[in-house]
């Protein structure tokens, strides 16, 4: 596509100077997460004491526990009902009002979806805590597992179905035999995404948690240590997150492969 | 099992979750910007206009043209920087190319809040940054760079730039070499060929990439609110204010729903302009 080496070079220089805005930031946080005076400004040496403080903490641990508990349900939620969806969309002759109907959670600003479920909760008297964070958080990862599967079904040979049911097989067998299991990497890659998703999500957590303590998740933790002042825990919490993210992601990709999202 | 049920089974679940905890709870707020606000916070059912009339207020308006000056800033930026990368990235050996990109997605999806928290560590008065310029005598004093609409610009550019990227590239990948092959047998410098040729044909990929950036930016709360240092309203901001502290639902629901038309708008812009460029040069 470009034969010039200058312009190669160029760009070659332009795109490492992408990589480095968008990781020297990150890499900035994890080496001081290791500062013993947690200063960004002075090293005073390799320390883990931060991340002994984090796991101290016992408000970081509740809003831990919080968050994992939020995502394995949204995440359960959606990726049941995001594969179906997907499936269900294959059925159908491809409509613009339709796409546009799954990728409107995904596009919503998040702020207009926590006010209007706050108002759609508190019009309904509805007690909010946790339970209302899965149901707010399942809608856009819904929207997210059908994408990432209806991708995987577009390679979809669909004669191993039918050669299915002519050889006798019902079609839930069929279905619970073939089709699961062919898909399965993509419905997993998406259940991975909604997972990543959920655990750092703040502001919809923040409208639709309710008041109190109790149900305060880890990104509105992460929220008001950062609002309270730069204190080093910071740093380590911001480490173990960015690796849990990245990890969870790349297999995300990984089992998606040509795909990227 | 009949064709009807199996669409249902199928289609049902996610289209009622969608119905009752977005389609309704957005019913519910259009309704609520044409009632008054009560007394003490609550909502009254008198209907009104006023949440709009007053959204036009110079105060309000302001608001909203500071916002989107600043989302506009952060998509042409998002742009110039992001296009060459796209291009880049698209003109590398085809193996690297899912990799290359993976690699600018992977922050996108990770925590909001730490990577905009890292640009406080970076710009603030004692941080990295300005302790640097110091180190090589660039700057006698600390700069002002950290809690003002420069900081919202970097934080957002910062949180959008992979997007973009991934726009541009899926309409640079789609380029036909031939085209351009055909440009430059044509006697057609490079410049001219990338304006000529290039630019137009990923015209729906920028447009796809910008009204997405700058709607994310136009209605963000987390950026200002931590970078701006709460001086610079946002009509995020104003919305969760409205919530929140001021507890004028009403007056919040009448912002959201202006966010929401305008966001419908810039879609609707996209839409048209893709089909219109959309077809020829490209692979099918």
């Amino acid at each position: 596509m470009l034969k010039a080496p200058l312009s190669r070079r160029v760009l070659g220089a332009h795109l490492g100077l992408v990589y480095l805005f968008l990781y020297g930031p990150i890499a900035v946080l994890v080496a001081l997460s290791f500062n013993e005076s947690g200063l960004p400004t002075a090293w005073t040496g390799f320390s883990v004491e931060w991340y002994g403080k984090m796991l101290a903490n016992a408000a970081i641990r509740a809003a831990v526990v919080n968050t994992l508990i939020v995502a394995a349900f949204s995440t359960l939620i959606a990726t049941a009902i995001g594969t179906l969806l997907a499936l269900g969309m294959e059925r159908l002759r491809s409509s613009a009002a339709m796409d546009a109907a799954i990728y409107m959670p995904m596009i919503i600003p998040d702020i207009v979806l926590a006010i209007a479920l706050l108002s759609f909760f508190t019009a309904l008297d509805f007690t909010l805590g946790l339970h209302s964070i899965i149901a707010a958080h399942a809608v856009f990862n819904i929207a997210f597992v059908c994408v990432v599967v209806r991708a995987t079904l577009k390679h979809f040979d669909k004669s191993i179905v039918e050669a299915s049911i002519d050889l006798g097989a019902s079609e839930s067998r069929t279905f619970l035999r073939i089709t699961l299991p062919v898909i399965f990497p993509g419905v997993l890659s998406g259940a991975l995404l909604a997972f990543t998703l959920s655990v750092d999500e703040f502001i919809i957590a923040y409208f639709t948690a309710g008041a109190g303590p109790s149900s305060t998740t880890f990104p509105m933790q992460i929220y008001s240590m950062i609002r309270f002042g730069v204190t080093p825990e910071i740093n380590a919490v911001a480490t173990i997150v960015l690796g849990v993210s990245f990890v969870l992601i790349l297999v995300s990709q990984r089992l998606r492969r040509d795909e990227p999202l | 099992m009949s064709e009807l049920t199996r669409r249902l089974v199928l289609l049902g679940p996610g289209l009622a979750w969608f119905a009752l905890f977005l389609v309704a709870p957005c019913a519910i707020v259009f309704v609520y910007s044409f009632l008054e606000r009560g007394t003490y916070g609550g909502i009254d059912r008198v209907f009104t206009l006023e949440n709009y009339t007053r959204a036009a207020d110079p105060l309000y308006l302001g608001i909203f043209i500071s916002s989107a000056r600043i989302a506009a800033m952060t998509t042409l930026a998002a742009l110039l920087f992001g296009y060459p990368a796209a291009y880049g990235i698209a003109a590398a050996p085809k193996r690297w190319q899912v990799p290359l990109l993976i690699l600018v997605m992977l922050p996108f999806w990770s925590n909001y809040l730490i990577r905009t928290y890292a640009w406080i560590v970076l710009l603030n008065r004692e941080g990295l940054i300005n302790h640097g310029l110091e180190v090589l005598g660039l700057a006698d004093e600390p700069l002002p760079l950290l809690y003002n609409d420069f900081a919202i610009v970097v934080g957002l550019v910062y949180g959008y730039l992979p997007f973009m990227v991934l726009a541009l590239y899926s309409s640079i990948a789609r380029l036909n070499p031939e085209t351009l092959e055909a440009s430059a047998d044509l006697g057609a410098s490079g410049l001219r060929t990338f304006l000529r040729v290039t630019l137009p044909l990923t015209v729906p990929g920028i447009a796809a990439g910008c009204v997405f950036v700058f709607v994310l930016s136009i209605g963000n709360f987390i950026t200002p609110d931590l970078l701006g240092g709460g001086r610079t309203l946002m009509v995020g901001n104003l919305i969760f204010n409205q919530f929140l502290s001021a507890r004028d639902w009403p007056f919040g629901s009448g912002l959201a729903f202006l966010l929401i038309a305008l966001m419908m708008l810039l879609l609707l812009v996209q839409a048209v302009v893709a089909r219109r460029a959309g077809g020829a040069g490209l692979h099918a």
